[in-house]
């Protein structure tokens, strides 16, 4: 899979509404990589929103989650991604898009028991944030996802929706994940995978880039826990050579340096850190050689 | 759930510590000065519990049903299920609470209070009206963020289990809600890392030795 540079020209050209953004502001060369399906080039990191973006009716929160948004466009990053499970998280993002005029890769999920009534589930997200359709629908968690892969395969043919994909974390019932990936042709599979829990590189993985399928890994950080436990440790002087002066570049870059992997959404709060998050998607990346110490240092910490 | 083992309790969380106690600032600040309303009905129910008489147990449980119905609506419907999609389905057992007090305290006028035990019951009391708001503070949050008994669950809660406490004879049916509430919210504060987690689940253990104690005891008076 190639990775390609996507410069600020390129950038500023494939937003439709990257005049309203400041072009001062947009970083040079972040790197994407298309999308199997489609070609489609995305940037390798993307914005998540658990837990973060979740702030009620809070106007000053709301207000800092719109400079966060901000600061990714700013840097290059597209994909946004959310879920009806995530509180208010959707309606503070089509809030903050509304503020910034800005275009995201909209990334959204079905999350309900009933097959029936994720049409209006769907319908109510898509009204949080305010776009006239989504790019990507997943089945969150694989919940009545029969009945709901159903439903995004009928719009999308029917063009109310771009990609379709399935969602899991924390290495949950990959069992079936690798079935469905195996019986349905999927755009996207979302996971957990950093550099602690490399499960999937066994199989979900290599089954992705077999299928043809783009990969989102959450929880790159797991949830901050991961940052916590190792940022006390000092980082391996060989991070420099890789252009990581972070623990969570380090983190960031091993994770979308793995060849399957199209897109990893770190969450965060801070426009520091989501700044620092997307230099992650810069040249260089680890190679194989170099994936196999950052490994090695981090299993002895 | 599928693999329910593989879950964690920070798997349920779906918001920050700083946007909890964030919803409780700006809800202070929405209802002011409703908290001195609230604050005094609480005095009212202390002086009730300790004075006991005829009407106490009826007023107490009127005033507590009501707190319970405004903390339903105010706190859990119009401003927890803003981060916590699960917030209406506490509302409605606040609610059923409320209806619970109603119809026990008020219509039947079960709540006899015990003079022997209505001191146990009113440090209950005491804690949440005068202890309890405190915490923020004392865990180096803005006092602004303080948790005003009657307005917001844990307090209201605590109190009520100290006015079950402080009745004749247990009614172990008005004990089931706010005991559900103190682990849940203890659950969602641990999993915050909230230095005041086992403040309700301590409190509703507390109750529910004390609650068990009298029931024997009456037993065994009544052999």
């Amino acid at each position: 899979m190639s990775l390609v540079p996507l410069t600020r020209r390129a950038f500023l050209g494939s937003m439709a509404s990257a005049a309203l953004v400041d072009p001062a502001a947009a970083a040079p060369a972040i790197l994407t990589r298309p999308i199997p399906s489609s070609g489609e080039a995305l940037p390798l990191v993307g914005l998540g929103s658990w837990i973060t973006f979740n702030v009620g009716n809070d106007p000053v929160a709301r207000e800092s989650c719109a400079e966060v948004m901000r600061a990714f466009f700013a840097a290059g990053g597209r994909m946004i991604d959310s879920s009806p499970m995530y509180g208010s998280s959707q309606g503070v993002i089509g809030e903050g898009l509304k503020k910034i005029g800005a275009n995201a890769f909209s990334a959204d999920k079905v999350w309900i028991s009933s097959g029936p009534r994720g049409p209006a589930q769907i319908e109510a997200s898509r009204n949080f944030w305010g776009v006239p359709k989504f790019d990507l629908l997943q089945v969150h968690n694989l919940l009545a996802w029969e009945e709901h892969l159903r439903t995004l395969a009928a719009m999308k043919a029917a063009g109310q929706v771009r990609y379709v994909g399935i969602t899991t974390s924390e290495g949950r019932r990959h069992g079936d994940f690798e079935k469905i990936m195996r019986t349905h042709p999927l755009d996207f599979v979302q996971l957990s995978y950093n550099i602690l829990d490399r499960e999937a590189e066994q199989r979900i993985l290599p089954l992705a880039r077999e299928r043809g399928m783009a990969v989102i890994i959450n929880r790159p950080f797991r949830e901050g826990d991961l940052i916590r436990k190792i940022a006390r440790k000092p980082l391996p002087s060989f991070a420099a050579e890789i252009g990581a002066p972070s623990w969570a570049q380090l983190i960031l870059k091993f994770i979308i340096s793995h060849p399957a992997v199209t897109c990893a959404i770190p969450a965060t709060t801070r426009v520091d850190h989501v700044q620092e998050n997307m230099a992650a998607a810069r040249d260089p990346l680890p190679d194989a050689a170099m994936r196999a110490r950052i490994v090695a240092y981090v299993e002895k910490l | 759930m599928s693999e329910w083992w593989t879950y964690t309790l920070t798997d349920f969380l779906l918001f920050s510590a700083r946007t909890y106690y964030r919803l409780f600032e700006l809800y202070n600040a929405a209802v002011w000065p409703l908290q001195l309303v609230t604050l005094a009905l609480g005095a009212a129910v202390l002086i009730l519990m300790l004075r006991g008489g005829a009407w106490s147990g009826r007023v107490v449980a009127a005033i507590l049903a009501l707190l319970w119905l405004l903390v339903a609506w105010a706190y859990l419907l119009e401003r927890y299920d803003t981060i916590n999609w699960a917030a209406r389905y506490f509302a409605v057992a606040f609610a059923a609470q409320a209806a619970l007090l109603l119809w026990t305290g008020v219509i039947r006028g079960r709540l006899r209070f015990d003079a022997n035990t209505a001191k146990i019951g009113a440090a209950f009391v005491l804690y949440a009206l005068a202890i309890h708001p405190l915490i923020a503070p004392l865990t180096g949050r803005p006092w602004v963020q303080a948790e005003i008994f009657g307005l917001a669950p844990d307090p209201t809660t605590i109190a009520t289990l100290g006015m079950l406490l402080a009745v004749t004879r247990p009614l172990w049916l008005l004990f089931v809600i706010p005991f559900l509430w103190c682990v849940l919210t203890g659950l969602t504060l641990w999993a915050m890392e909230s230095a005041e987690a086992p403040v309700a689940p301590i409190a509703a253990a507390i109750a529910a030795m004390m609650a068990a104690w009298k029931s024997r005891s009456r037993s065994r008076l009544a052999d």
